[in-house]
């Protein structure tokens, strides 16, 4: 049966009247038009889903939209304030850490999640954090220079 | 646009300069180009009639424009009144970087910067026929259209200035967007000439281009065009269009290949609110307000299917070998063939016969195969994710009985494809449940239908028989690849008796296009080969392959992978070093891997972990260093999955792996040290960098494990058994 929802999305309020067990990505793409978290997978894998719950990395499509009433949501849209990129949209675009962009906006808020938890990650750090974030371009080298510049750290010598 | 302007000529009000007669009612296209642009300044680049007749598939078929444009042109710009720059192409972007590189290019013939240049692409209603994006020919072959066509406008713009200012034109120059006189440094704006006017040039092949030595846009690391909006979410992929009223469509599926519908019961499904149903022959699908809902309808939906039975998996070799079947030319024809087999084997030291598999694997991209049709009045739009928007909108007019000028397919910068995404599946089918649902529908397919019915990277069956010299001389070299394709077959050693062949098979399984094609399986194959042929010798690899070759391009490579990786430095005890070089499209590469191996007690496959790749990529000038060197480290990535672990699984018609948790694909604990030289070719044409850095990725890993261990592997994907 529906049931009516107040989501806190990237600090709006926005009502919903679906069923408690969607998951929380379908209500965002289909009901409120939030595009920007993809569907990559369905199955908690792939990470173009990811959003923010309370400030830590979420798989939406494994979200029941009952379980992310009451907390803030923050999406890629949510991102930029004031039409001012976040740092780590700029250093994505800085490093070039993008072909297709499909895993971008999960990529980007798995970053911005890791630099709140550790703000200095080491390489083994990132790697651990976005072993769930696929990106099929291949472009694993451009996001870890991404969140380099994010953190403002050197890069890591190469044996 | 060779020729000047006769002075006195009077350019108004336009000016139609053909070096080729093309069939074009240039009227007609003025008036539609316009209605479509604005006024301002349109120059309309005509191929020559060979290239023309090939884009078109020897027909006038393929026209793009919405059907009003003849095959011959190739590609559009438009100046407007405001100076804005505008150009249009078949070509379209999934993550290779084309609308960067093709509006670097247009820039620099026109000496704006590339930011200034909008791209226009796949849309069939406005660019013109392409024969699709693949093959790596968006560089080689639309790049110089572009650029040709820019020149001529920049031409065009300094006649007209010259006419204006009533000077010498060749004291005029382009630059920053403005025509300049180099003398009194008086400038215009692009816009300020265009302004008020409606011209058309129409221009062939003689155009002159600037040389790669004085580029000013091209060959720079130009930042992504469009970034702002992946990292914002902002861009809307296929998958994230959406009309007013749209339905969500969804497909019935066979339960395995082979199976056909038999008898269907949609009462329970049409009973759901809202839920309309689509049929057409075995076709069925249905569609409702919301995904979910559809999901349900689909899930009512009561078919009875009948089944044959499917190949089995381990017999995959056996059959492939057994050719296309009957009534089918089972030999193949050489693909290349000098000398005696016999002799060579005859006067070689060494004799090595060995063969070698590769697996089905599948393209994966992150996003699905996703389309939104739309009727109106008979005719069809559909947005769709596609390498050929051209192609999807033939199979649209075909499977909807529409003719092509009703259709309209736009494609939206795509999620990637890698050569998945050349068909129009979800397309068709989205266009079918709009048709029978009166009202837009969007069908996303699943990952598990992504990953089953979807094509698959061929697999395929390789043998090789060759004779080496003891000082490394290769002097025979038999090599007949079964069913995947004869890419990249020919070697480019010099190898006196040679005969290399390829034999199609009927496969039990979807096979199409796949990046790179079967360059990878044969590089697999061919180098790892090698390999073994300096193993045999007592040679070493490199020098082996030094022997046997001439072309500087390739030993440029190699000699660059070879000093960037430190070749014939000693290893540490568990690692090893391996090498592999390849040609294809034009571009040439080399890789220098090292793994740390140990073989793994009970199990076929050794514990490997690449801990470094050295790669040298040369591809003529380079364009865009930047995008370059993303999309060579890209292509070796994604070469890890296939050569490490990737393989489709199936068994009685079913996959029995399509998902990512079953399916495991590179991720980022997987990448090793990757380190990449471009080897920047000015005196050359640019080729296309999208494939080729794939080919040799398994091969010099297989090759580093043996060097590690001892062991030889020859199946891709390198780490799972065959059982
Ligand atoms: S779509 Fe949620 S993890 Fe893949
Ligand atoms: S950029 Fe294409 S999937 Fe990451």
């Amino acid at each position: 049966m529906p049931r009516a929802f107040e989501l806190k999305i990237n600090g709006a309020s926005r009502q919903v009247e679906t069923d408690p067990r969607r998951s929380l990505l379908s209500v965002l793409r289909d009901d409120l038009d939030l595009t920007g978290s993809k569907y990559g997978c369905g199955e908690g894998e792939c990470g173009a889903c990811t959003v923010l719950l309370d400030g830590r990395a979420a798989r939406s499509c494994q979200v029941a939209v009952e379980a992310a009433a009451g907390r803030e949501i923050t999406t890629i849209e949510g991102l930029a304030k004031d039409s001012k990129l976040h740092p780590v949209q700029q250093a994505f675009l800085e490093a070039g850490a993008m072909q297709c962009g499909y895993c971008t906006p999960g990529m980007v808020l798995a970053v911005v999640a890791l630099l709140g938890q550790k703000p200095k990650p080491d390489e083994a750090e990132v790697a651990r954090a976005l072993q769930g974030n696929l990106c099929r371009c291949g472009t694993y080298p451009r996001i870890l220079a991404a969140v380099r510049l994010a953190a403002g750290i050197a890069e890591e010598r190469k044996r | 646009m060779n020729e000047r302007l006769p002075a006195g000529f009077d350019l108004e009000p336009e000016r139609y300069e053909l070096q080729e007669a093309p069939f074009l009612d240039l009227e007609l296209a003025r008036r539609d180009f316009f209605k479509a642009a604005g006024g301002g300044l349109i120059v309309l680049l005509f191929l020559p009639a060979a290239a023309a007749a090939q884009e078109a598939g020897g027909g006038r078929r393929g026209r793009g424009f919405g059907g009003r444009m003849p095959a011959e042109i190739g590609a559009w710009l438009h100046i407007g009144e405001d100076g804005a720059v505008t150009s249009f192409t078949g070509k379209v972007e999934v993550g290779q970087g084309s609308r960067t590189s093709l509006a670097q290019a247009v820039a620099e013939e026109l000496r704006v910067p590339a930011d200034s240049v909008r791209m226009v692409m796949g849309d069939t209603a406005l660019v013109p026929f392409d024969g699709g994006t693949a093959g790596s020919q968006t560089t080689p072959a639309m790049v110089p259209q572009l650029r040709r066509a820019a020149a001529a406008a920049r031409e065009l713009l300094i006649d007209l200035a010259a006419r204006e200012w009533k000077e010498d034109r060749g004291l005029l120059e382009a630059a920053g967007g403005k025509v300049i006189h180099s003398r009194t440094g008086q400038a215009v704006d692009y816009g300020k000439l265009t302004r008020g006017r409606k011209l058309v040039e129409a221009v062939g092949a003689g155009a002159a281009l600037t040389p790669a030595s004085a580029w000013k846009v091209c060959g720079q690391p130009v930042p992504r065009a469009g970034g702002v909006d992946l990292v914002t979410g902002r861009h809307r992929y296929a998958s994230d269009q959406r009309l007013p009223g749209m339905l969500y469509g969804k497909v019935l599926r066979p339960p395995a290949f082979g199976a056909s519908l038999v008898s269907l019961d949609a009462k329970e499904a049409e009973a759901i609110e809202g839920v309309m149903l689509a049929r057409d022959g075995g076709f069925a699908g249905v569609a409702a307000p919301s995904e979910r809902e559809a999901e349900r309808a689909l899930a009512a939906l009561k078919a009875e299917w009948k089944t044959s039975p499917q190949t089995a998996a381990k017999d995959l070799f056996e059959i492939l070998k057994q050719g296309p079947g009957e009534g089918r030319d089972r030999e193949g024809r050489p693909e290349q063939e000098r000398g005696s087999i016999e002799e060579g084997l005859a006067a070689a030291d060494f004799r090595l016969e060995s063969a070698y598999t590769v697996a089905y694997i599948a393209h994966a991209p992150l996003e699905h195969r996703a389309a939104l049709a739309e009727w109106k009045d008979g005719a069809l739009t559909v947005w769709t994710g596609t390498q050929r928007p051209f192609g999807v909108r033939g199979e649209l007019a075909r499977a909807l009985g529409v003719p092509e000028e009703r259709v309209r397919v736009i494609v939206p910068d795509t999620g990637s494809g890698y050569g998945g995404k050349h068909t129009g599946e979800a397309a068709v089918e989205a266009a079918r449940i709009a048709r029978a649902a009166g009202k837009p529908v969007k069908v996303v397919w699943t990952r598990e239908e992504e990953f089953t019915w979807a094509y698959f990277r061929p697999a395929g069956l390789i043998e090789v028989r060759s004779g080496v010299k003891k000082d490394g001389a290769i002097t025979a070299w038999e090599f007949r690849n079964y069913n995947s394709g004869a890419s990249a077959i020919r070697p480019l050693y010099d190898i006196p008796n040679l005969k290399v062949e390829f034999r199609p098979s009927r496969s039990p399984l979807r096979q199409g296009s796949y990046r790179a094609l079967a360059a990878t399986a044969n590089h697999f194959a061919r180098e790892s080969h090698l390999d073994e042929l300096a193993r045999q010798a007592g040679i070493d690899p490199l020098e082996l392959r030094r022997r046997n070759l001439k072309d500087p391009r390739l030993l440029a490579v190699l000699a660059a992978a070879a000093e960037r990786f430190g070749w014939g430095r000693a290893r540490a005890a568990g690692r090893g070093f391996g090498i592999a070089a390849g040609f294809e499209k034009g571009s040439y590469v080399a890789y220098c891997a090292e793994v740390a191996a140990a073989a793994a007690t009970g199990k076929p496959a050794p514990e490997v972990k690449v801990e470094r790749l050295v790669t040298a990529f040369e591809c003529g000038a380079i364009l865009n260093p930047d995008n370059l060197r993303n999309q060579v480290e890209g292509a070796v990535i994604m070469g890890l999955g296939g050569a490490l672990f990737e393989a489709i699984e199936f068994e009685d018609g079913r996959i029995l792996n399509p998902r990512f948790s079953e399916y495991r694909v590179p991720r980022f604990g997987d990448v090793p040290v990757l380190d990449t030289v471009l080897l920047d070719r000015k005196d050359l044409p640019s080729a296309g960098a999208g494939e080729t850095p794939i080919v040799g990725v398994a091969p010099a890993i297989a090759n580093a494990i043996f060097d590690a261990i001892g062991l030889r592997l020859r199946s891709m994907p390198l780490l799972k058994s065959r059982g």
